[in-house]
């Protein structure tokens, strides 16, 4: 037992870290430090880079750009691409319907597809939820009916996060309305300049654009869009769920934050002195680190088993990462809202601009981190996961 | 980055588990130790050295069997499981600590070996009424007289101190009560005169002494380690005692948070088992999740417990202490909640782990005075 990382590991971690701080613009990587919005340029310059040092998609099978990293390197790099707040690749690309073309796709589509997602030449985003189709996602109603080579599709979906820039939608599509609900379920690949496609946004309760609605009136899909085989798609989607689900906790991303109200309360007037001094405060930042190094251990545990496990499976324990990885999240960004005090008032969405301090940023932050324990399936979800799997309940 | 255990520490894993659970697979055996005289059974005493774990942790040269903090870690938290009641953590862990810390070659040839044989206990005597938590605060004096010293004061909730055959106490031969330096230890025989032990039972079924020293008349011999410089290896000792306790404490929340899953499939109300709602099933959830972070926690105290570096060291144990109380505070809350009125009666097993369970909590620092360290610290070291 050793909870030391080699010093392979370690010289790993720091080739990375370098990479991330002399390679992607430091404009970016301030951006999402402190919460402000990103351009879809910002995510298509940085995943860029990292696709050309080989590293946007290193989890990938190693034909199509992937590094063959085991769990622990995978771990590290994504931490340390989190605390160098380095946008993270594009979730839709390179984490949800890359490797599901990469393991269920045909190679007409490996050819097509995947040198795109990982370059971010294509945009996608996430055809999953609907109104009526949250956490119960199989009940989804969208249907594709066959019609000579294609496919018409007429339904809704909705929570469409960055759908807005969105060259291509991976879809859950209804093709046999007589299956029970996860066996009449497809995996369509669709182009969103598709006749027939209308987008609307929502705008989320941190004041911005991040999430939409998608309409589809008898749009038409060409067969060779079907991923896999009809009927199969609820396998393909579990597959890409359990991938969301490893990472999710994002501890690096929380680690970053902390660091970042550490240092801000430092130079937070307050009293005589500054925030740091209010002891307090400091009690509830130590609290919040001290979850975060259980987690973070907690999360080595999880990754030292997938290294010995078969890694298409979830493993339930990846549940207790969710739940404690959202909930610290959350807990990180009360902090900066705290610490931003009444700064946090002006409302930064009709004026993102460089001259609003990062104070104007806290509130937007914390409201839109609520969304981390919803999604990725709700914490309650997670907990009816574990009920099952782990305690036999 | 490993957690596998090597081939001697599972077999080590697997002694001390059989022989816990075969010893005391039940309340009742648990309960009849408890009504010796000592709280607990001497045979059962020889059995552990038999097992090899009192020699645990002094090196082979020194008669021990040359374990290290997991070894330490595998023993307690196999032992807390079971709630066996010898006093492990008071002699070999506390006591044992400190004599192989600070112990001269001398010393450690006359203790060992009837330690590692049974035949021999010690207890560890640090912690004053007046102190609380503050591990420096000493007022018991050890004024210099000839050759030797001579003791004056009082110690508080000695831990197993009715069973030692040599005391380990901390007296201050300099400075004043508040003062780092200045502190000193003694191997203080049971049966010096002047010396008084109090014994009574604690919360969790266990054992602890009030000691009184009026004027306990020591050779120069006795005094353990440097003069003057006891407190490092005070600071050692206790936070072995934190990572020991942690991974007790992990046995013990594993324990009780299987038998209220246990409890939640086989209880019947409203015709079905109450396991099956959903509310309680979250319930669980919660109390699984929060003995995984102490698990996390409890290894990072294991690995970092034993590191000379008291400003790493400090903050980490010190961060472990306090995941592990709170999670031990909601698993053993949690616990009596789920099973409902059987959980508040002595007659059941899981009261006794919510009651050991909140004797940790108290032990070597509680919730407020660790989270204290930790922010004071500013930081929490990697596991290195």
């Amino acid at each position: 037992m050793d909870l030391r990382f080699t010093p392979e590991e370690t010289a790993f971690r720091k080739e990375v870290r370098a990479f991330f701080h002399a390679e992607i613009p430091a404009e970016i990587r301030k951006k999402v430090s402190e919460g402000r919005s990103l351009a879809r340029e910002d995510y298509v310059t940085s995943q860029r880079i990292l696709n050309a040092k080989g590293w946007a998609v290193p989890h990938w099978p190693k034909e199509w750009g992937g590094q063959a990293w085991d769990p622990i390197r995978r771990y590290i790099f994504m931490e340390e691409l989190m605390q160098a707040a380095v946008p993270l690749p594009l979730q839709f690309n390179c984490f949800m319907v890359g490797p599901v073309i990469a393991a269920f796709g045909n190679e007409a589509q490996k050819k097509r597809f995947l040198p795109r997602i990982a370059n971010l030449d294509d945009w996608w985003c996430q055809g999953f939820s609907e109104p009526g189709a949250g956490s119960d996602l199989a009940s989804l109603k969208t249907r594709a009916v066959r019609d000579g080579d294609h496919y018409v599709v007429d339904g809704q979906k909705t929570w469409t996060t960055l759908g807005q820039y969105a060259d291509w939608i991976f879809c859950l599509v209804r093709t046999d309305p007589a299956a029970k609900k996860q066996a009449g379920i497809s995996f369509l690949l669709i182009d969103m300049k598709s006749p027939g496609i209308a987008v609307r946004p929502i705008i989320t309760i941190d004041g911005r654009h991040e999430v939409n609605e998608v309409f589809f009136d008898s749009v038409r899909v060409p067969v060779e869009n079907l991923v896999g085989e009809e009927n199969k798609g609820w396998d393909y989607a579990k597959f890409l769920l359990a991938n969301e689900r490893t990472g999710i906790a994002r501890i690096g991303l929380t680690k970053e934050r902390i660091a970042r109200v550490k240092r801000l309360a430092r130079e937070t007037p307050a009293g005589d002195g500054t925030m740091w001094d209010d002891a307090a405060f400091r009690g509830r930042i130590a609290s919040v680190e001290i979850e975060l190094k259980a987690l973070e251990i907690t999360q080595m545990r999880v990754v030292a088993a997938q290294a010995k496990r078969d890694a298409s499976k979830p493993d339930p324990a990846s549940s207790i990462l969710k739940i404690k990885g959202s909930e610290l999240q959350q807990a990180a960004t009360e902090l900066l809202l705290e610490l931003a005090g009444p700064l946090s008032l002006p409302a930064p969405v009709a004026n993102d601009s460089d001259a609003l301090g990062w104070e104007a940023f806290a509130a937007p932050t914390y409201l839109n981190t609520r969304k981390v324990s919803i999604y990725g399936g709700s914490n309650e979800i997670q907990r009816n996961v574990i009920a099952k799997a782990i305690l036999g309940l | 980055m490993d957690f596998d255990l090597t081939d001697e520490q599972n077999l080590l894993k697997d002694s001390v588990s059989r022989w816990a659970s075969d010893r005391y697979g039940s309340l009742e055996r648990i309960e009849a130790a408890r009504r010796k005289p000592l709280g607990f059974d001497e045979a059962a005493w020889t059995e552990l050295a038999e097992l090899g774990l009192l020699g645990l942790p002094f090196a082979e040269e020194d008669g021990g069997f040359g374990g290290g903090p997991v070894e330490t870690m595998i023993a307690v938290e196999a032992l807390g499981r079971h709630l066996a009641p010898e006093p492990y953590l008071a002699s070999v862990v506390l006591g044992g600590t400190a004599l192989r810390l600070a112990g001269s070659a001398a010393q450690k040839a006359a203790l060992i070996p009837g330690l590692v044989e049974g035949r021999h206990r010690l207890a560890f005597a640090h912690g004053e009424r007046q102190a609380r938590y503050d591990r420096f605060d000493v007022a018991t004096t050890a004024r210099r007289e000839g050759d030797g010293f001579v003791l004056d004061g009082a110690k508080c909730v000695v831990l197993n101190a009715d069973a030692a055959h040599t005391l380990v106490v901390s007296a201050r031969t300099a400075g004043g009560r508040r003062d780092a330096d200045g502190i000193s230890l003694f191997l203080v025989p049971a049966d010096a005169p002047g010396l008084t032990v109090t014994a009574y039972p604690t919360q969790d079924g266990g054992r602890a002494a009030d000691l009184t020293l009026a004027g306990v008349t020591l050779p120069s011999d006795a005094l353990l380690g440097q003069a003057d410089a006891g407190l490092p290896v005070i600071e050692r000792v206790l936070d072995g005692g934190i990572a020991a306790v942690s991974a007790e404490a992990v046995g013990v929340m594993e324990a009780l948070h299987t038998l209220t899953v246990d409890y939640l499939k086989t209880r019947k109300q409203f015709g079905t088992a109450i396991g099956g709602f959903q509310v309680l099933q979250h319930r669980a959830v919660d109390m699984f999740v929060a003995l995984e972070q102490a698990r996390s926690m409890a290894l990072y105290a294991t690995m970092m417990a034993a590191g000379d570096d008291a400003a790493e060291r400090g903050p980490a144990v010190s961060a472990a202490k306090v995941q592990v109380n709170r999670s031990a505070r909601s698993v053993g809350q949690e616990a009596v909640q789920l099973h409902g009125g059987i959980g508040m009666t002595l007659e059941y097993l899981g009261a006794h782990l919510f009651r050991r369970l909140t004797a940790i909590e108290v032990l070597f620092g509680d919730t407020p005075t660790h989270l204290r360290r930790v922010s004071d610290a500013g930081a929490l070291p990697s596991a290195a």
